[in-house]
């Protein structure tokens, strides 16, 4: 369970990276749920934390793959291949990211 | 239409491929590429490829459950001749004919090559086996590298030779690189990310020749200094394979020329991607190779333009660990002003900017170095601008 900020720090609307391994992407989206997802988009090394949030999905800032914040898979190419998601709690006022266990998948 | 023949299995080949299903065609589909690979990604190939980063098998760019959803027969490693309209005839290298309805031209561009003979140690960096060529060759030690053409691949390939230890020296013949792309100001800005890595970038000179016998040993250049050169990596742009058309009844013109639904003078036949010069102007960039195909797909199977390719140009580039990404179209006299971060007289500040180019109090385009989030509002922003423009004034 890794601390990530306090809850008002985190605007509806935004996002935020946890430098873990791998980078993990905090979002906050405009009706005030919270989800976190691996940071890196898995078509080519671009942040989606630096991505543009819509409702539920994030579009990466690169080359405009999209992902659902809430099963980590694409909806458009050119990603294919989902990104981990993880669960995410608020405990006094401190948003916590507990990490997905990396799967045995290649990469 | 029963057959479609898709001339090139590179990035817009695929993307039409998938268009074609997309939209219904269920016919038979026909992909042909000169290389023996199925279509992989380029712009890894001068950056983590060529790091080693990133490995052949993350290049690739279709999987087997979904070259098997397309249903189409790969003719890989044999190169288009030529293409007989009338016959609707697509002849292959090595004398099979394919017989077609319809025909998308995706063949691309070609590197560039200097005249004279081939040295060992000299490369272009346009394909999968070039990039394979090239980093063999930087994996056996420590050696001076000399970069021709200050270009994007000319830029993040010596960003990428000077990462793995190498001594780097880049070589431009115009008095700054990237002045066509950025405009003269932004240009001398992203120089700097050379000099800041300890890369030296000698510009205003040409290339005379190369020296060696055999192997590469360095190379001359028109204000007669000579350096000293193990590996020389030639980036001086790239020509669109169109020479198998001649002879055809398509009009050739730096590219394959189409209407701005990419579609040429034939009714059955459509180009996409590096080869296609599309309304006017041709693009050798990822984002147009992917947007092209749906609208020239469509018009294909409707036999007429019914879209037209509404895009904002962009493309993006890594150099020394900076990420640049432009947007729009820029000219000579359009002002550029600063929105965010920094510029030093060391090039970007630390957080990188982002500016804006405005002309009659518009803005037409917007740089940005490392800035992200900033640039996509930018660029979402004028996407917006040319979707309101496409709506007819009176409806």
């Amino acid at each position: 369970m890794i601390p990530v900020c306090r809850l008002e720090d985190l605007p509806e609307g935004e996002s935020v990276r946890v430098e873990t391994t791998p980078p993990v992407a905090v979002f906050r989206t405009e009706d005030g749920e919270l989800y976190a997802i691996d940071d890196t988009c898995t078509h080519q090394d671009a942040s989606l934390s630096e991505g543009w949030l819509e409702g539920c999905l994030v579009e990466c800032p690169l080359h405009a793959a999209s992902f659902d914040l809430r099963t980590g898979e694409p909806t458009c190419l050119p990603a294919r291949r989902p990104v981990r998601t993880h669960r995410v709690t608020v405990e006094d006022g401190v948003i916590h990211v507990h990490l997905t266990a990396e799967e045995g998948t290649a990469a | 239409m029963r057959t479609v023949t898709i001339v090139g299995a590179s990035l817009s080949g695929l993307y039409a491929a998938r268009e074609l299903r997309a939209q219904g065609f269920d016919g038979r589909l026909v992909i042909v590429g000169e290389e023996p690979h199925l279509p992989y990604d380029r712009p890894p190939l001068s950056k983590n490829f060529l790091s080693g980063r990133t490995d052949e098998d993350q290049l690739a760019l279709t999987d087997a459950d979904e070259t098997a959803g397309l249903d189409a027969e790969w003719l890989l490693g044999v190169r288009a001749r030529g293409l007989d309209t009338r016959g609707r005839t697509v002849v292959l290298d090595d004398g099979r004919t394919v017989s077609t309805d319809g025909v998308v031209l995706a063949t691309g561009a070609a590197a560039r090559r200097l005249p004279g003979g081939s040295l060992a140690g000299v490369h272009t960096l346009r394909t999968l086996d070039d990039a394979r060529a090239l980093r063999a060759d930087l994996g056996l030690g420590a050696r001076q590298v000399v970069v021709i053409g200050g270009g994007f691949i000319g830029a993040e390939t010596a960003s990428s030779c000077a990462g793995l230890g190498h001594a780097v020296t880049v070589v431009e013949a115009a008095p700054l690189p990237l002045v066509p792309q950025l405009g003269a100001d932004m240009a001398a800005v992203c120089a700097a990310l050379h000099r800041r890595r300890g890369v030296e970038l000698i510009t205003g000179t040409g290339v005379a020749g190369l020296r060696g016998t055999a192997t590469v040993t360095g190379v001359d250049l028109t204000d007669g200094r000579t350096l000293p050169a193990d590996i020389v990596i030639v980036g001086i742009g790239a020509t669109p394979n169109t020479s198998w058309l001649v002879g055809s009844t398509l009009a050739l013109h730096d590219g394959v020329l189409c209407d701005d639904g990419c579609a040429t003078a034939l009714p059955q036949v459509v180009a996409v991607g590096d080869v296609a010069r599309v309304g006017g102007s041709r693009a050798e960039h990822w984002t147009s190779a992917t947007e092209q195909p749906r609208v020239a797909v469509t018009n294909l199977l409707a036999g007429r333009t019914l879209q037209r390719v509404r895009t904002v140009p962009y493309f993006w580039s890594d150099q020394y660990g900076s990420r640049i990404q432009f947007a729009g179209r820029h000219r000579d006299g359009d002002t550029v002003h600063l929105t965010e971060g920094e510029i030093t007289d060391d090039g970007p500040g630390e957080s990188g900017f982002l500016a804006h180019y405005e002309r009659g109090g518009r803005t037409v385009a917007v740089l940005g170095v490392d800035q992200p989030r900033a640039f996509l509002r930018a660029r979402r922003e004028l996407q917006r601008q040319v979707r309101e423009q496409a709506v007819p004034a009176v409806l």
